[in-house]
């Protein structure tokens, strides 16, 4: 990853455990990334691979039994002062102030994160006059403004329109406006793309891409598409199991794979571009319960390259493989 | 197994003309019909044996609408769904109701959701054994016999049998439900969105499996789905849907490296490709899918195309055959040439 410049979100070994009868769930797992101004970092990763409880966490808004338990997430606010989320209460003054002013948030299904007894404006308006001092009237037009400025039709009668009158495409539009209404400079968009059709998905990885250039907005872009990371990050974190097994540029993560288990998914995706009815590697087993986590490295089961008495014992420590690049594996020690 | 059969290379299993499911849309007191959703809007193709074809398009196209059709889980409001059953043909779409279920042990269907799919209270002996039940195959240590073989075929061990679906994951689910479907032998399987639910890691196992089946059994395919990349790694032909409407059939990598249709040539281009290299200038369509209760005039795809022009709006192309086994519905097929995915590249040396 590249080291100049400060980061704007700095996350170092961030621990979010579930804590329910039935036992632990340790969703997050040690993470640590870092997020630029003006670029976009892919978070790639399964089912259960802590992704999403990460973007949680960042914002402070971990569904109880959840709770951060160890860990800093380090973010310079507009001031150039840097504030650590952990120590924040989660419902202080402070922390309301950066959700959704310095730090948008995408959802991945519209249909659920709107509500359906208000407008869609009436919910934009909210926000909007929550992180700025306007009247109604001013934040009315900053709503028409910013559905708008995602390529919504007559924004005008839009904005008094319920979510539900809005097809999946559009809702996601008026999702990424009320997410862009008070300027964050952090845009967090949890797999804002995968409920949709693919000629819709392009339109809005297109239209995030269009939004990033006009404001220099950094990105946090959570999906499990291997494809959509390709086409949108700059830098790459893959997790798996709630640790970060690798990271890297963007270019090196698909073309020079460290991890044995970055390179079996790659490996084992179909692809538009592969020969018709081969037979794809694949990595053996299916994903852990989390109840049920292996000891020493989560992907030790399913890997390839697995060296008993080690991978299963001791846990590997990111260690340095190459200018910038870590990856979480024993091969590398 | 019986389906191995040494049938001729090119036998036609499953025809299907004109097909048509019209669902009403009714208004007021009185439920009155004020219009109808067009769903499935005239769909013609054919299946091969021993063959997969792929149904794809966005969602609202009507491919799963066609896949129930074709099941008759829903009966068409018209056209022709022809069977060959030995050296019968039967129209699926019209044969009488007490005809159907043994229709059904010919065709059988695989389902998107793992988790829904299987009855919670229903051990796994009881879910794969129960089309055997229903159908009166043997007596209960045949079945159990023919259970344990089913789910050795497609690759569970067969001690689970007494176990319940929620011990499972996805894809060990998914391989119950396939284990179902091929229970009575079925000469046609419908799989709707198969892999859609699993994980990106898991449908790579999924795909397999279900290669391998066909080989080892002889099967016909009807894969519906939306995403391309699965298309393209399991079919040997595809057929494009968009709005009710078959835009494009043709033979996989021709239809992947030279498509005709315009609508095909944006649905490859809005592909994300795995490989930062290639980021390269899109075809993002503008606007969106037409309504199939409002149905545009002329050419369904017309006010997205960039290539439309006045024929295209007044009158609806007709399917035909561009090149060998390559149709189109599109007005300009024969003069526009249209840019598809450049490059193959052969997962067994990929990184």
């Amino acid at each position: 990853m590249q080291k100049n410049g400060k980061p704007l979100l700095s996350v170092r070994n961030l621990k979010t455990s579930f804590f329910q009868d039935e036992g632990t769930t340790r969703a997050v797992d040690g993470a640590s990334f870092d997020v630029f101004p003006g670029k976009t970092l892919g978070i790639v990763g399964e089912s259960g691979c802590g992704k999403s409880v990460t973007a949680q966490s960042i914002l402070r808004i971990v569904d109880h039994p959840g709770r951060i338990v160890e860990g800093e997430i380090f973010l310079t606010r507009a001031d150039g002062s840097e504030i650590d989320l952990v120590k924040l209460k989660a419902n202080s003054r402070e922390i309301r102030s950066i959700r959704g002013g310095d730090i948008g948030l995408i959802f991945q299904e519209p249909m659920t994160s709107f509500s359906p007894v208000h407008t869609v404006g009436a919910q934009i308006i909210e926000a909007v006059r929550l992180h700025n001092a306007v009247s109604k009237k001013e934040a009315r037009q900053k709503g028409i403004e910013a559905l708008r400025s995602v390529g919504i039709p007559k924004p005008e009668r839009r904005i008094d329109e319920y979510s539900f009158e809005l097809s999946g495409g559009l809702r996601q539009r008026a999702m990424i406006a009320a997410a862009l209404s008070c300027d964050p400079r952090l845009l967090i968009a949890d797999e804002p793309t995968t409920a949709l059709d693919v000629t819709t998905q392009a339109q809005i990885l297109d239209l995030l891409r269009k939004i990033q250039q006009e404001r220099g907005m950094a990105i946090m872009l959570i999906t499990h598409n291997l494809g959509v990371v390709a086409e949108m990050a700059d830098d790459v974190v893959v997790m798996y199991l709630g640790r970060v097994v690798e990271q890297g540029t963007v270019d090196e993560i698909f073309h020079d794979p460290k991890h044995p288990y970055t390179k079996a998914l790659l490996q084992s995706i179909p692809s538009i571009e592969s020969v018709p009815r081969l037979k794809l590697p694949t990595i053996s087993g299916s994903i852990p319960h989390p109840f049920n986590r292996p000891t020493g490295c989560p992907f030790h089961p399913r890997c390839a390259s697995f060296i008993p008495g080690r991978c299963d014992t001791a846990d590997p420590p990111l260690l340095a493989v190459g200018e910038g690049r870590t990856a979480s594996c024993f091969l590398y020690q | 197994m019986t389906n191995g059969d040494a049938s001729p290379a090119k036998s036609v299993l499953l025809d299907v003309r004109g097909l048509r499911k019209y669902f009403p849309i009714r208004r007021g007191l009185l439920q009155k019909t004020v219009g109808h959703v067009k769903a499935v809007d005239d769909v013609t193709f054919f299946l091969n044996r021993g063959e997969t074809l792929s149904l794809v398009g966005e969602s609202g196209c009507g491919k799963t609408t066609t896949a129930r059709c074709i099941l008759r889980a829903i009966t068409p409001t018209a056209g022709q769904v022809l069977l060959s059953d030995n050296d019968e043909v039967l129209d699926v779409a019209t044969v009488p109701k007490h005809r159907l279920r043994s229709l059904r042990r010919q065709m059988q269907m695989i389902f998107q959701d793992p988790f829904s799919s299987l009855n919670p209270r229903m051990t796994l002996l009881d879910i794969v054994g129960e089309p055997l039940l229903v159908h009166g195959v043997g007596n209960a240590q045949e079945r159990t016999d023919r259970v344990v073989e089913l789910l050795r075929l497609v690759g569970l061990r067969p001690e689970y049998m007494r176990r319940y679906p929620h011990a499972f994951s996805g894809g060990q689910r998914q391989r119950i439900g396939i284990a179902r479907a091929l229970a009575l032998n079925p000469r046609l399987v419908v799989a709707d969105e198969p892999v859609s639910a699993l994980d990106v890691s898991v449908q790579a196992q999924i795909l397999n499996l279900l290669l391998e089946l066909q080989e080892r059994l002889g099967l016909t395919y009807l894969f519906v789905a939306h995403d391309l990349s699965v298309v393209k790694h399991i079919s040997e032909r595809v057929a494009v849907m968009y709005v009710g409407r078959i835009v494009e059939t043709a033979p996989t990598e021709e239809l992947f490296a030279t498509p005709r249709h315009p609508y095909t040539e944006a649905l490859l281009s809005a592909v994300p490709k795995p490989d930062p290299r290639l980021r390269s200038e899109r075809i993002v369509l503008q606007g969106e899918v037409a309504d199939p209760a409002n149905t545009p005039p002329g050419c369904h795809f017309h006010p997205r195309c960039q290539y439309a022009q006045a024929v295209c709006r007044e009158k609806a192309p007709v399917q035909e055959e561009i090149a060998p086994d390559h149709f189109v519905s599109c007005h300009r097929a024969a003069e526009l040439s249209l840019k598809g995915v450049a490059r193959t590249i052969d997962h067994r040396r990929h990184p």
